[in-house]
């Protein structure tokens, strides 16, 4: 599992590049993490979906997948195919220092 | 009278309602509810296009035993806080403990331009019997060109079904002389063929040597019929001749609407105890829950093991067991006369080594073999005869790290 340095703090990590600590997260380390998967600048847009998708995972014990995040954030899917590009379920998540959505099962 | 009320005899459904038949007291009268008379073998579906067996249903009565009261309606609302079933008809039928086992369904609507005037010609799904029919009609009458199967979105039932279709489908037209003519894509959100990374390693080279092309991270937001085209969120746009999709599915809309599912009518349920986690009177499993696990029949059948024994637990007014480990195994039907297994569970990944016992097996894990195919056809057997009926099936309900190890790609 690897260590990656993230905004001068060392940060353990999964294989995917997930934080293995939640309590590992800072808001610095997300930019840190948000920038080099090329999300950047992060916006007032990215940053209600990162608080939705934190907030989220605390109330469920699992973080949320990319239909419930559209569905409870106010973020339309295809703003969040823009504000995250690819996978933008398992990009936030990443970047919000939460694990990898399992609802991709 | 206690009433215990099971909604929906699917897979999951059917199970729990026999066993369950075996083990309450005289004094509970178990009620099935499901408006469907015939029990459909889902997983037969995959080989219909093909040109397999059409028998994949049974009349319901022959699934369940004696001494269950089965209700041939639909559901049309649940009333947790006044525990009653109000049904299509009308009538309401009350429960002191309710499981919840109404599966996945479906919802092509929900994609634009997946319904229309294409379906059944160019546009097809095999995930219902009608559905599985019209493209072997379609399939025995291609000319050649593209066919692309898309997963709109996740979760699906059977999430490795669309990679089986290509493999079989590779099988189909090369068998013909035809597979020059054919080119196959598989298009997924997921980043990458299976969803667990250890398969993606162990098997990628099965998409490779067949000749399937893979577009990964690709969320379908709308079908253009006419064109021949599915689009993404993100604008990419993939052109077909023939489009087999795996709609996006939802739990049963009832689920939804009474609070005890999520936003996309799943069944929030411990995972651990398979209690709803709104109401401790109601049990879910199966594909109706919001569990992070595969919506697969072997689920089911390990889930079943421990309902019954929390469902038991509960009629006596004891606490349940926390004993549910989300153990899966799946037969993935490779083409060629053989087939792969995996065995996973919440915390481990599929590993190599033998199945059900160590050594011997006599599954292989993690690889392909003529012998896999063989369990995979001898399953339906299984299916009818011992895992619906809930008799004893030597299988460990949780996963056995014995004789299991890492792929070696996994350890750096």
């Amino acid at each position: 599992m690897p260590t990656v340095e993230y905004a001068g703090r060392a940060v353990r990590t999964s294989d995917e590049g997930f934080l293995l600590d939640p309590a590992e997260w800072t808001r610095e380390v997300a930019e840190a993490i948000a920038k080099e998967a090329g999300v950047w600048p992060l916006t007032d847009a990215h940053w209600t979906v990162i608080d939705f998708c934190r907030a989220d995972a605390r109330r469920e014990g699992q973080p949320p997948g990319l239909r419930r995040i559209s569905t409870n954030s106010g973020v339309d899917m295809k703003t969040l195919y823009r504000l995250f590009p690819k996978g933008p379920g398992r990009l936030a998540a990443r970047i919000a220092g939460l694990p990898k959505p399992q609802s991709c099962v | 009278m206690k009433n215990a009320v099971i909604i929906g005899a699917g897979t999951a459904g059917t199970t729990v309602a026999n066993r369950l038949a075996r083990r309450l007291r005289r004094d509970w009268m178990l009620t099935v509810v499901d408006p469907a008379p015939q029990h459909l073998y889902q997983p037969g579906l995959l080989f219909v296009p093909f040109g397999g067996r059409l028998d994949v249903e049974r009349p319901r009565g022959r699934t369940l035993r004696g001494g269950i009261r089965w209700i041939c309606e639909s559901v049309d609302r649940l009333h947790p806080e006044a525990r009653r079933v109000v049904l299509g008809n009308g009538d309401a039928i009350p429960y002191d403990l309710l499981v919840l086992a109404s599966g996945a369904r479906t919802c092509p609507g929900e994609t634009p331009g997946l319904v229309g005037t294409e379906t059944g010609g160019t546009v097809h799904d095999f995930y219902t019997l009608e559905g599985a029919r019209a493209l072997r009609r379609a399939l025995e009458s291609f000319p050649g060109g593209r066919l692309v199967v898309d997963a709109v979105e996740m979760p699906i039932k059977c999430p490795v079904a669309p990679l089986e279709f290509l493999f079989l489908a590779d099988d189909f037209f090369t068998r013909r002389g035809a597979r020059d003519r054919v080119e196959l894509v598989y298009a997924t959100p997921l980043d990458a063929a299976f969803t667990k990374p250890a398969c993606s390693r162990a098997l990628a080279f099965l998409l490779e040597e067949k000749g399937i092309s893979l577009e990964t991270e690709f969320s379908a937001s709308e079908v253009d019929a006419g064109g021949k085209k599915v689009r993404s969120y993100d604008g990419r746009e993939i052109a077909y001749d023939l489009l087999v999709a795996v709609p996006v599915h939802r739990g049963a809309a009832y689920v939804e609407a009474s609070g005890l599912g999520n936003e996309m009518g799943f069944a929030r349920t411990d995972p651990r105890t398979l209690l709803c986690k709104a109401d401790d009177h109601v049990f879910a499993l199966g594909d109706a829950t919001d569990l992070p696990v595969s919506k697969a029949g072997s689920v089911a059948h390990f889930q079943a093991e421990v309902l019954e024994e929390n469902v038991v637990r509960a009629a006596a007014g004891k606490s349940p067991l926390p004993a549910s480990d989300g153990h899966a195994n799946c037969f993935i039907e490779s083409g060629r006369g053989k087939a792969l297994l995996i065995d996973f569970n919440d915390t481990t990944e599929p590993l190599f080594g033998t199945f059900p016992l160590p050594l011997v097996g006599p599954f292989p894990l993690l690889k392909e073999a003529r012998r896999n195919h063989w369990g995979k056809l001898a399953f339906r057997s299984l299916y009818w005869n011992f895992l619906l009926p809930g008799r004893p099936i030597p299988i460990p309900n949780r996963m056995s790290m014995a004789g299991k190890r890492q792929p070696a790609s996994a350890a750096a």
